[in-house]
């Protein structure tokens, strides 16, 4: 019995740690960004252009085939049940509605979360165990302005822009299959859209991912800085920063949505 | 001559258990300082302390006269500038080449134009024998190599303060004896101050100018290598000559440990 209480408060102070970390890797990346240059150690923009390419120009094929599949998805069920009601002429609401306040944010950032962040989390890991962060402080270069800075950066930017190309290519694929399934044209489904889809919904889900890059990238370091142990250790933060990053995203995306639609 | 290490009573511990019981040690400029202790004595952990990685539960680490843990960060970054230190695992950056990493440090500290920089480090990685490996990454490179190209991007800065981890470790004695040559001709030219933590008894012989013996977190004698080999005490002797501990058998002990049973504090030393 005491052992578990023990176990409990013992879990419950290391995560506290954690988040503690996440916050202050935040606040010195933010530090680091806005005052770097003037301290003659600016955050390399080069770095911040490859975490760039890395995050979103290699994510555009997957993020194109799941971003169709799942608007087309949404669009099928939603024929699907609004046939009860009769009422299928009605899914291009519900479409427009999910893809760009859900659908999109949501699966782009769980599928950066398993790209992005596990990358980052097994760089930094690897770097860790290889001594390699502390030859970065020996050599005068903060940790955190040449590597978390870049990433978070990157991160912050790219992801927002993979959630509106997701957008669109979910709303592509939903409308390929309505207008097939209803015998609607493409240009009436896009009419429909333009009627239905307001300037809030789309920056609700932009604004959502902004928070889910800087939510990956902060898991992804702070676990990466915490490997132990080898080979093995690397292997286990680096799952650990997926699925507590797709963790954090879920819940974010729930409190976000609550507090968005008071 | 002044000192440009000192350490004063330096205590380092982790949770409850301490490592380093108050360290005094002193390097001078220009001098070749080796610290040497078995396994478990504290080494690692002083070097830690002396390159500012972690700091100490008391006492101070003063390098060129600052004292590391208390001068703003911006000091230290200039103080760093001074310093280079090779790793025991080399600890190059494996995403990039042999060139990149010894550039790293100019291109951080200095605002030289490329070609420069190259010059510079084609002309540390040839002291070091590396000629014509900047192109390699640290991936493929042997063991020796790896040691001797992080020593390249320690000196690249002509820093006056080197640190050196385990030079010699894991190499065959011909290059470890032309990494001891190298390091006495870096000393003899540039008139650096060196601390190699070793245990390697030849090399430490030939280069050092002080040895400082570490053993369960103190320092058992620090001196002159003909000091420190006509020291009285039993376990610099031991550490010296390779000399086993022997161990206290208690027969009772014994079996009871073979069967799994309770054991009152173990037998081996």
């Amino acid at each position: 019995m005491r052992n578990t209480a023990e176990t409990i408060g013992r879990n419950a102070l290391a995560g506290i740690a954690e988040l503690g970390l996440a916050a202050v890797l935040l606040l010195e990346s933010l530090g680091w960004l806005f005052t770097g240059a003037r301290r003659r150690q600016p955050v390399r923009f080069s770095a911040v252009l490859q975490q760039c390419m890395d995050i979103g120009l290699r994510a555009l094929p997957i993020v194109t085939v799941l971003s169709f599949a799942i608007g087309a998805m949404v669009a099928i069920q939603g024929i699907h049940t609004l046939a009860i009601f009769g009422a299928e002429n009605q899914v291009t609401l519900g479409v427009a509605l999910s893809v760009t306040r859900e659908f999109a944010p949501l699966i782009t950032g769980i599928l950066v979360a398993g790209r992005s962040g596990s990358a980052l989390a097994a760089r930094l890991g690897t770097m860790k165990i290889n001594e390699e962060i502390s030859a970065l402080t020996v050599i005068g270069i903060n940790p955190v302005r040449y590597l978390v800075a870049p990433s978070l950066l990157a991160m912050v930017a790219m992801v927002p822009l993979l959630t509106w190309y997701a957008d669109l290519v979910a709303l592509l694929g939903a409308g390929i299959y309505v207008s097939l399934e209803l015998g609607i044209s493409f240009t009436a489904y896009l009419g429909e859209l333009r009627q239905y889809l307001d300037n809030h919904d789309i920056l609700h889900g932009i604004g959502k991912s902004v928070l889910f890059g800087m939510l990956i990238t902060l898991v992804g370091v702070v676990n990466g800085l915490g490997v132990t142990g080898g080979a093995e250790g690397v292997g286990r933060m680096t799952t650990r920063s997926v699925v507590h990053a797709i963790s954090a995203i879920v819940i974010t995306d729930m409190v976000f949505t609550f507090v968005m639609t008071r | 001559m002044s000192a440009v290490i000192e350490v004063e009573r330096l205590v380092a511990r982790y949770g409850e258990h301490t490592v380093l019981k108050g360290i005094d040690l002193q390097v001078q400029a220009g001098e070749i300082m080796v610290i040497m202790g078995g396994s478990g004595s504290g080494k690692s952990t002083l070097l830690r302390h002396l390159l500012g990685l972690q700091a100490p539960y008391s006492g101070q680490v003063r390098l060129l006269g600052e004292d590391i843990n208390a001068i703003p960060p911006q000091r230290l970054v200039e103080l760093r500038r001074k310093m280079g230190v090779a790793f025991q695992g080399g600890a190059l950056f494996s995403s990039m080449t042999v060139g990149e990493n010894v550039m790293l440090p100019l291109r951080e500290h200095t605002r030289l134009d490329e070609s420069t920089m190259q010059i510079m480090m084609r002309l540390k990685l040839d002291i070091v024998n590396l000629a014509g490996c900047e192109n390699l990454m640290p991936a493929q490179l042997s063991g020796g190599m790896i040691k001797r190209a992080a020593m390249a991007r320690a000196i690249i800065m002509d820093p006056r303060l080197l640190f050196l981890d385990e030079p010699s470790a894991g190499l065959d004695p011909v290059v470890a004896a032309s990494l001891d040559e190298l390091i006495l001709k870096l000393r003899d030219a540039t008139g650096m101050s060196l601390v190699v933590v070793t245990h390697e008894l030849d090399s430490a012989f030939k280069i050092a100018d002080r040895i400082a013996v570490l053993d369960h977190g103190d320092i058992l004698v620090c001196g002159s290598v003909a000091e420190v080999r006509a020291s009285p005490s039993e376990r610099v002797q031991a550490l010296l000559n390779r000399r086993i501990q022997p161990l206290e058998l208690n027969p009772e002990e014994y079996l009871k440990r073979l069967t799994g049973g309770p054991v009152s504090s173990g037998a081996t030393a």
